[in-house]
């Protein structure tokens, strides 16, 4: 049974072509290569789209203006793009300030976290003492065990914190409620946003890196101290970006412990944005939800644009530090 | 005892090393009877013992900390838990009235919604979990293959770390629903329960062309319901694509080869060197996504409101030990499940 299809000339070229076993497995496994790259990136593609499709919407809604707002048939591409949900958001959030000490608190707790968690990860690492598998095994308790679980004893401790009488006799009360300080203080014990996870990266960096660095540096006379600092510190570069990634982003995205400790709206711009739409509603007399929305919108563009780009400057780093940092032990 | 070593040389910081590296030497050498003392007394020691004391010098912020803050807590929260307790806003103290179970018994027999968060919250997280880890995985070993764009590709599927945590977690979410259906989101919602909107995909046809093929009901149901959490699944794997990923590099090359040369296929590539490969990573995985899915479940809201909106303080208490006693008795079976069928290379 011959088709007609089969004499068209391309067709009988490329039927002799595949007489030829050899040819025909080549060209059946070019084939089979393009399919499979074709799937491979329209599954890439298709998550990427659901990754990336909130910002955009988000984006979008952020430059739309009311007659946009109100059109159902627009998508993706507002006719006529407007900044004004952009000067609203900036205004009412006081974008610059709260941004800025967000970023000073963030930055801080991150320095503290990178500086304490890298040390004690170091000291599991590389020393040996009594009982160091129990405390180890403690580290991972504080990983698994969720932080909610302790809020309630964490409020009362630092609702009533008052060591030697310094926080009242500054303050004229006990308690650190309402600052930031008890996010310094838990940093400051490694027991901070997720330090044991950051610690048990940090352990196994340093426990993959050869031990002769510190042999010689030994040699040469640096005590440990100045070993961890100077030579082990500079060593684990991917660890560190990693760790500061990681840090930086969810301390600058964290709300739990925000309002947990009650921290101000003015410090704490992921705790602003959450009460943006009903600030500027009651504000500026925006009573359509649909409008709200989109200042909240730009809110949130604003927010999240500095921790995007933190992450898209490190990101080349952080994925080799990810890679090398044997996040895996 | 004390042997002082003079310092002759000029520059003090210089001699400062240069001495310690003499003591060191010395101390490996003569290993003191009595190294009770702290170097305060210039009692000898041997590298080891200082060792052992700088170790512990490194770790104390932690081990002070974790006193300080973890065990302390953990036995406060248990109080608490059992006691009727009455906190004075302003000063922050409070008083303890010992009433023993009676939180507990309240939580699971007179508290309206408690137990039913309680379990939706789980049977999230068991739909999750498996499909999280399988995800992540599949996505791991396409990205970790070379090909053109990968650099982008891994951009943006780490951008969920980012975006997934704290407030911005929230306005995501409202605006994948709003993609998912035009511009307005309360017509979108509308449509997406509906199963059939202008731009939203006809759910009900495929589920019932599902049971048609003859599927086992509970099997159509999971399906569906993963598939319409797969933004939550996506966004909630970014970690666990990283810990693949990490852990797919780790795999020796010579394996790889060997498999190649025995003449083995794709597919038994993966099941016979992989996937054993990456076994012990993916207990890992599974442990920090019931970790992860508990910290922003709906029973840790519940608890955070019990406790600061009706200041029902021992009541949320119970909830949040129950609920943590709950995910280690999960996290403890499965890991023992899957520790029996882990292969350790090392």
């Amino acid at each position: 049974m011959k088709t007609t299809a089969l004499k068209v000339p391309l067709f009988t070229k490329a039927r002799d072509y595949l007489r030829d076993p050899l040819k025909k497995k080549i060209a059946l496994n070019s084939l089979k290569e393009i399919l499979i790259t074709v799937l491979k990136y329209s599954i890439l593609i298709g998550v990427s789209y659901v990754i990336v499709s909130p910002v955009i919407g988000m984006f979008v809604n952020s430059i739309s203006s009311d007659a946009d707002a109100y059109n159902p048939m627009m998508f993706i591409l507002p006719k006529y793009p407007t900044l004004e949900r952009y000067r609203l958001a900036i205004l009412r959030l006081d974008y610059w300030e709260t941004l800025t000490k967000t970023m000073l608190y963030s930055v801080t707790v991150t320095f503290l976290q990178l500086f304490i968690c890298s040390m004690v990860g170091y000291g599991f690492a590389r020393f040996k003492f009594p009982l160091k598998k129990l405390w180890f095994g403690c580290v991972i308790f504080t990983i698994i065990i969720p932080t909610h679980s302790i809020m309630l004893p964490l409020y009362v401790y630092f609702k009533q914190f008052d060591i030697f009488g310094i926080v009242s006799s500054l303050q004229g009360k006990t308690g650190l409620m309402g600052t930031v300080i008890p996010m310094y203080v838990l940093s400051l014990f490694a027991c901070g946003l997720r330090s044991g996870l950051f610690i048990y990266i940090f352990n196994q960096f340093f426990r993959g890196l050869p031990k002769e660095i510190e042999e010689a540096a030994f040699v040469d006379g640096a005590n440990m101290f100045y070993t961890y600092f100077r030579i082990m510190l500079v060593n684990a570069m991917p660890a560190v970006i990693t760790v500061t990634v990681f840090s930086f982003v969810w301390q600058f995205n964290d709300v739990f412990y925000a309002k947990l400790f009650l921290m101000p709206d003015t410090t704490v711009i992921s705790k602003r944005i959450a009460s943006l739409q009903k600030f500027i509603a009651n504000e500026d007399n925006i009573l359509s939800i649909t409008l709200q929305e989109l200042y909240r919108d730009a809110g949130a563009i604003l927010v999240i644009a500095p921790v995007v780009i933190v992450y898209l400057l490190l990101q080349k780093n952080f994925i080799e530090g990810v890679e090398r940092s044997g996040i895996v032990g | 005892m004390s042997e002082e070593i003079k310092v002759t040389t000029k520059s003090p910081s210089e001699n400062d090393l240069v001495q310690r590296n003499d003591k060191d030497i010395i101390q490996t050498e003569i290993v003191s009877g009595d190294n009770k003392k702290t170097h305060r007394k210039r009692v000898r020691m041997s590298l080891t013992h200082r060792r052992m004391i700088v170790g512990y010098v490194f770790i104390l912020p932690w081990l002070i900390g974790f006193f300080m803050f973890y065990v302390r807590s953990v036995i406060l929260a248990g109080r608490f838990s059992m006691s009727l307790m009455d906190m004075d806003a302003n000063a922050g103290g409070y008083t303890l009235k010992f009433i023993g179970l009676e939180n507990y018994i309240k939580a699971f027999r007179e508290h309206a919604t408690f137990k039913q968060v309680l379990t939706t919250s789980l049977t999230n997280m068991l739909v999750d979990v498996p499909l999280i880890t399988f995800f992540s995985l599949f996505m791991a070993i396409l990205l970790n293959k070379k090909f053109k764009g990968r650099a982008v590709f891994r951009a943006i599927f780490f951008l969920p770390i980012i975006l997934n945590s704290g407030a911005i977690s929230e306005m995501m979410a409202l605006a994948q629903a709003m993609m998912n259906g035009g511009i307005t989101p309360t017509a979108s919602e509308l449509s997406s329960s509906a199963g059939s909107g202008v731009l939203a995909f006809d759910i009900d046809y495929l589920i019932s062309m599902f049971m048609n093929l003859g599927l086992p009901a509970r099997f159509v149901n999971y399906l569906s319901s993963a598939v319409s959490r797969i933004n939550e699944i996506i966004s909630a794997s970014g970690v666990q694509i990283i810990i693949f990923i990490a852990a797919l590099q780790s795999i020796p090359g010579s394996m790889y080869e060997v498999a190649k040369i025995e003449g083995a296929t794709g597919y038994e590539t993966f099941w016979k060197v992989t996937f054993p490969m990456v076994m012990p990573h993916i207990i890992t995985n599974v442990v920090y996504t019931i970790v992860d899915s508990f910290t922003d479940s709906a029973v840790v809201d519940l608890a955070h409101d019990t406790m600061f909106k009706t200041f029902n303080w021992g009541l949320g208490s119970a909830f949040t030990i129950i609920s943590t006693i709950v995910t280690c008795a999960i996290l403890g079976i499965v890991v023992f499940l899957l520790q029996k069928r882990t292969f350790y290379y090392n």
